[in-house]
């Protein structure tokens, strides 16, 4: 039988094509495969649904096994983000014309780059600062990078690492920076943000992010800044785009790097799907340079006030040289990258503006709500989506919540758990979950 | 025939040889071109809970400068840009050689969109149909490579070079081999093998083709030692050659102490024909988007996965899903390298390539290599007969074939870029090459099996037409695109830090203010 997603399968066809080259059949082009090579049976997989409905009523059946965070109230975040995801966000990011394209000429693609091109300008106008990668695979990669640029630059091998970042992104950064980069963790303090206790001229960088993965929003970058400067090292700043409305963007202390997750701006949860990385610098070449991913840039045609784009400075990238490219680049995140552009224009200043003051009001209405029969950690402090809590066990907390339909946070520890805050969690979803947690203990 | 802008003028009847086609060309502006203060394009929930004031230190001072826009205009621009676009389901995308651009079948995007609300840190008894999901596509790839163990956490196919070469170098690490510090590669293999191996601290040897375009088996030689971790290599390689030396590089390798890592980015025709563990390699991966149908998304999101063998097993990222008998569960292997991506990788692309192996089975997997090796030759056959095209090395292909204009080029002065973007006003996609050129003016095709004989004549027709048109007319096809969205670029900006512009804001600086 041909089968629906191959044409050519069809026997007639086959064997006019292989009239047409002068084969007599397709073995004749495996012949280079020795014969102690070949498979000799045929793979042992399941038998296949060829019929659409057939994989529908499968795929169904086992993707109707699980429960989602609209059929329960969730408070989970930890890196990954239940943000409104608007329609129109849907619409073109599902558009067949940028869903099954890859790699066009700036020509045939021209709809790519310029999308592209305007999601790294808008991040810049969030950012301010005038460099923004087109997207690497997510926020952990991202930091990576960021972290390897501010050494390349420096000509320095020891970071100083805020404490405060997850566990899994930890993992991540000790894997991505050995062999040849120190990793020195900077404590956090009892307020929940970074505390430096000693920097010295042998350090590339100092990396926090902010919010931090307590939620917490770091109040000293202008000094911590200064600090690195000082020393002749960089600021590396990882900060969600989507605070930026409200908190004060990384560039406007001084942060020589700012990188981050955009899987907030307009990305499905996706079951962790949703990830995209944003390494973002001024337009100082010396940094530039460093970048290894692709940079879009605006560039003129032959026609006078049309708008052309290319790749910026191609030379860094591994696509060009190998191993003596930057890191490497490869296929990324780039839809996302689309996304997010289409996220921020619809939210424009005021939008995002709006969506940052119902987070903060709403993260702390719910550390308030908590706080009556919990102990709410860093109460003190800005927060801004996620908090967190100490509770005398985290599982049993978590699992009497998860019976009366709440995804109630994620444990950081046996008795820590954080919880997730955003716009979709309405002042009535927070009071429920205030409730339970009560009845819970 | 001279396609140039007046289409009134072409002949509607006979149909003319080659497709009619424009780019669509909206003269659409900047975004920020079409911002008017006070709009909005979307509006968000109020607070209804004391606002909160935040100190000077972490306050923005200034609103963002983002476009001020209603819906229907943001949403007018970007169909307007995706209308400027080609993609696989609009155009007979071979051109893109090395990247095995397929149909993504419509229904696959549905499950992935079922999945758009789960988290990926959900207790695992709400999330048993996607643990089973990856628990079998782990198995599936195991058995279409051989290998003992996958993961399906890399976010690509070089995020998964990456997790090999870290898998690679924490073993030898654990066995006291640290000394181990090259890693082999060649130069038709994709330029991540050895970018990922530089960043990942190894010094990194590449071997060039011999005169067979076989990658030199006596340089190989020359390069194994005490200080070998690893071979890193595409097999068939990006020329479409396959190496039937492999095993022997395998075993070179190997009595060196080294392990050997297989690229399989090229896998589609080989799938059910031969298998990587059974060459003997230790490691390899697959990109999901590639070979098992993903859409490719303008470049990601991607996903990876790598195979090892029960020895490399102990290093794999974590989480990996377990199974026993009931249940679903997530463990971390013992000696694990850690993440390589946040959670469990990309989860929607996992659901995809799930459903298209369902979709297709051991004989579908079987029909989707033999067809795309079938059109593959058969494509070659028809390039080989235009005047000027060449296909360095007369060996057998597999999937693709890295074809030369170089004859073509000595005659007329007129570059293989240059007869892509002449072969894009005809409403195809054609790429180059990787650098470096060691094929001069080189271009790669790669038909897969999504593509019919009639697609494969129109796309031979049409290069067949601009090379002829280069004999013919060399300035004009310099002269191209005359059918797309934009004119002729001046890349030279790009390169220039004083004048180039990656964001807007660069752009009215350099070039408005």
């Amino acid at each position: 039988m041909t089968h629906p997603y191959i044409p050519n399968a069809e026997s007639g066809v086959r064997a006019e094509m292989l009239a047409a080259i002068g084969a007599s059949s397709v073995e004749d082009f495996y012949a280079d495969i020795p014969a102690e090579l070949r498979l000799a049976r045929p793979l042992d997989l399941p038998a296949p649904l060829t019929a659409e409905h057939d994989l529908v009523r499968h795929m169904k059946g086992l993707l109707d096994r699980v429960t989602d965070t609209e059929q329960a109230l969730s408070f989970l975040g930890h890196g990954c983000y239940p943000h409104h995801v608007p329609a129109v966000c849907d619409e073109v990011n599902a558009r067949s014309e940028f869903l099954t394209a890859y790699a066009g000429e700036p020509y045939e693609d021209h709809g790519r780059f310029q999308a592209l091109f305007e999601y790294v300008s808008m991040m810049g106008e969030l950012l301010e600062m005038d460099v923004v990668n087109v997207p690497t695979y997510d926020g952990f990669q991202a930091a990576g990078t960021a972290l390897r640029m501010a050494c390349r630059y420096t000509e320095r091998s020891k970071v100083l690492l805020s404490a405060a970042v997850s566990a899994d992104k930890m993992s991540k950064l000790r894997d991505f920076l050995a062999p040849d980069i120190e990793i020195v963790l900077a404590p956090v303090g009892e307020g929940g943000e970074i505390t430096v206790e000693a920097f010295d001229d042998s350090y590339a960088a100092i990396y926090l992010e902010t919010p931090n993965v307590y939620g917490v929003v770091e109040t000293r970058g202008r000094e911590l800044a200064d600090l690195a400067h000082a020393h002749g090292a960089l600021l590396v700043v990882g900060a969600d785009p989507i605070s930026l409305g409200v908190l004060a963007p990384p560039a406007s202390y001084r942060a020589d790097i700012a990188c981050g997750d955009i899987q907030s701006l307009g990305m499905h949860q996706s079951h962790g799907g949703g990830h995209a990385g944003y390494i973002a610098t001024q337009d100082h070449e010396p940094l530039v340079a460093e970048f290894p991913s692709r940079l879009f840039g605006i560039a003129p045609t032959k026609v006078p006030g049309e708008y052309g784009f290319g790749d910026v400075y191609y030379d860094r990238t591994s696509f060009a040289h190998r191993e003596e490219g930057k890191e490497w680049v490869g296929t990324a995140a780039a839809l996302w990258g689309i996304t997010a552009g289409v996220y921020l224009a619809l939210m424009g200043p005021q939008g995002i503006r709006d969506l940052g003051e119902t987070i903060l009001a709403r993260t702390r209405y719910a550390m308030d709500a908590l706080a009556a029969s919990v102990t709410v950690l860093h109460r003190d402090a800005i927060h801004f989506r996620e908090f967190a809590i100490e509770v005398p066990s985290s599982a049993a907390l978590l699992d009497g919540l998860r019976e009366r339909g709440i995804y109630g946070g994620v444990a950081l520890d046996d008795r820590t758990v954080l919880v997730c805050v955003t716009e979709r969690h309405s002042i009535a979803d927070i009071d429920l979950l205030a409730a339970a947690v009560q009845e819970t203990l | 025939m001279n396609t140039t802008e007046s289409f009134g003028e072409l002949p509607v009847t006979p149909k003319p040889p080659l497709r009619r086609f424009h780019q669509a060309r909206w003269d659409e502006p900047i975004i920020f071109e079409l911002s008017a203060p006070g709009r909005r394009g979307i509006a968000v929930p109020e607070p209804g809970a004391p606002r909160v004031e935040l100190p000077d230190s972490v306050s923005r001072a200034q609103p963002p400068k983002l476009p001020e826009m209603s819906q229907l205009h943001v949403l007018r621009h970007y169909l307007r840009l995706s209308q400027e676009n080609l993609g696989v389901d609009l155009n007979i995308d071979v051109g893109q050689g090395t990247c095995t651009m397929k149909y993504s079948p419509k229904v696959n995007d549905r499950f992935a969109a079922a999945i758009a609300e789960l988290h990926p840190l959900q207790h695992e008894d709400t999330v048993q149909g996607v643990l089973e999901i990856y628990w079998r596509l782990e198995r599936m790839l195991g058995e279409i490579s051989g290998m003992a163990r996958v993961s399906l956490q890399p976010g690509s196919g070089s995020a998964a070079i990456y997790a090999n070469i870290a898998m690679i170098r924490a073993y030898h690490a654990a066995r006291g081999e640290a000394r181990r510090d090259q890693v082999i590669t060649t130069m038709f293999s994709h330029p991540s093998n050895a970018a990922c191996a530089k960043t990942a601290g190894y010094e990194v040897i590449t071997l060039m083709p011999d005169a067979e375009g076989l990658p030199d088996i006596e340089a190989l030689r020359a390069a194994v030692g005490p200080r070998t971790a690893a071979l890193m290599i595409t097999n068939p390689e990006d020329t479409g050659i396959f190496n039937p030396r492999i095993r022997e590089f395998v075993d070179l390798v190997h009595a060196a102490g080294g392990l050997a890592c297989y690229d399989q980015a090229n896998a589609n025709g080989i799938l059910g024909i031969t298998r990587a563990r059974d060459a003997g390699f230790d490691l390899c991966h697959f990109n999901l988007h590639k070979t098992f149908s993903t859409p490719h998304a303008c470049g990601g999101p991607a996903a990876g996965a790598c195979g090892v063998s029960e020895d490399l097993a102990p290093f794999l990222p974590g989480p990996v899903v377990a199974f026993d008998g009931e249940s679903y569960r997530l463990e971390t292997p013992p000696a694990s390298i850690g993440k390589v991506r946040p959670f469990l990788g990309v989860t929607p692309n996992i659901v995809r390539a799930y459903a298209w192996i369902m979709a297709l089975g051991a004989e579908g997997l079987r029909q989707v290599a033999e067809t795309a090796v079938l059109n593959n030759n058969y494509l070659m056959h028809k390039i080989l007969q235009i005047p000027g095209a060449s296909a360095p090395w007369d060996r057998r292909r597999v999937e693709q074939v890295r074809y030369s204009w170089q004859e073509l080029s000595e005659q007329t002065g007129v570059h293989s870029e240059e007869i892509g973007v002449r072969a894009a006003d005809f409403g195809v996609h054609y790429w180059t090459s990787h650098h470096p050129y060691v094929v001069p003016e080189p271009f790669t095709l790669e038909p897969t099996e999504s593509y019919s004989k009639e697609d494969l004549d129109e796309y031979a027709l049409i290069l067949a037409h601009v090379a002829e048109e280069a004999r013919r007319d060399p300035e004009f096809v310099k002269g191209a695109p005359y059918n797309q969205t934009v004119h002729k670029i001046d890349m030279t900006p790009l390169d220039d830090p004083k004048e180039w512009a990656p964001t807007w804001r660069a752009y009215v600086r350099k070039h408005l203010s």
